[in-house]
């Protein structure tokens, strides 16, 4: 599988480097060059040496999908800092791209429920949060 | 009219003003406190504090009575996706959003954001009509119904100088609809000749201007 990622914060960089050790091809797009230092040391190897792309650009810049791989993704992963350019950017590649698998990860709760009942596939630590602390009180009582 | 304005910039606020002295009904949101704050001084309960890209936002201020939503913050993202709620959530008929880089102009197309406003691409546009390159003004282009009027200079060596109208070999889906020649416009018929110099306007089908532009100006 191809798997594209957007945005390497704690979370986009984990899930590459996971997804590469698991033996799929990974291409992270980032708008910060700095960021490709969450991405190295793989047992020792620079991320490239192990096989991963990595590209410097903004999500809505199609120049920059188009040159991290948008085009041969199976998967598509948005996991940027900000949920306005995740929602936006998923729904692009969605239609323009006709990428069937895009996640996109969503920290306002009620904004990840309606938009995933517009059939994107959204993903909201902050829901996850919500629910684990809601679940460790009720523990207590 | 009940009319939501999002984003108190320049643009924001100065519509807001104006909407508010034609007797509409306006709430502006800001989510920046301090440009709040400032802007609360002037338009009190006329302006609220918050994010509208949250939900609870949009509600508060009251989206499901809106008649109008205008999203003209900096941030395309924004703008982009405050409008796909309004339309798509609450059912909001007409929004209206700012594109700030013209190069996104495309996403809101696809995402079915229209009408937008871009002030880059409008200046573009008057200095296409100052400075006419190859002679190709664009004056209106209708999105919906995929038609556009541009206006063209005839040169000296153009195929279409010294023709008459039924003559000039242009592409299905075009026509000549007026012809400006010495400071007058008119309406051309079949027998009308077409002068190096005239300026010609045409109505066609998006995207045949390529075609277009060699019949009357080949350079």
């Amino acid at each position: 599988m191809f798997v594209l990622i957007v945005g390497a914060g704690r979370v986009g960089s984990a899930v590459a480097k996971r997804a590469l050790a698991q033996g799929h091809e990974v291409s992270v797009l980032d708008e910060d060059p700095l960021s490709h230092e969450r991405l190295v040391e793989i047992e020792g190897q620079t991320w490239e040496d192990a096989g991963g792309r990595f590209t410097v650009g903004t999500a809505l810049e199609v120049d920059a999908l188009i040159e991290a791989g948008v085009q041969r993704a199976d998967v598509f992963i948005a996991s940027t800092d900000g949920d306005n350019t995740n929602l936006t950017v998923a729904q692009i590649v969605k239609r323009r791209f006709g990428i069937e698998k895009v996640l996109c990860r969503v920290m306002d709760p009620a904004r990840a429920a309606w938009y995933s009942e517009q059939g994107l596939h959204t993903i909201s630590p902050t829901q996850h949060a919500i629910e684990m602390f809601e679940q460790a009180l009720a523990a207590e009582q | 009219m009940y009319v939501i304005v999002v984003g108190s910039g320049k643009v924001g606020l100065n519509l807001s003003r104006e909407l508010i002295a034609k007797g509409h009904e306006v709430t502006l949101l800001e989510s920046d406190r301090r440009r709040y704050l400032v802007v609360e001084e002037e338009l009190e309960h006329a302006v609220q504090y918050g994010d509208a890209t949250e939900l609870w936002v949009l509600e508060r201020a009251g989206i499901q009575r809106a008649d109008l939503v205008v999203a003209v913050t900096g941030d395309d993202e924004d703008n982009m996706l405050v409008c796909q709620v309004a339309k798509e959530k609450y059912l909001c008929e007409r929004v209206i959003a700012r594109v700030n880089n013209p190069r996104n102009l495309q996403h809101f197309k696809l995402l079915g954001i229209q009408p937008v406003v871009s002030a880059t691409d409008l200046i573009l546009r008057l200095i296409e009509h100052e400075v006419p390159r190859y002679g190709l003004v664009h004056l209106l282009a209708l999105e919906e119904e995929r038609l556009e009027i541009i206006e063209l200079e005839v040169q000296e060596d153009a195929p279409a100088a010294s023709k008459r109208v039924a003559d000039v070999a242009l592409p299905q889906g075009s026509l000549i609809i007026s012809v400006l020649r010495e400071g007058r416009g008119f309406v051309p018929t079949a027998d009308t000749v077409v002068e190096a110099g005239d300026q010609v306007l045409l109505v066609l089908d998006s995207g045949l201007e390529d075609q277009i532009t060699p019949v009357f100006a080949p350079d």
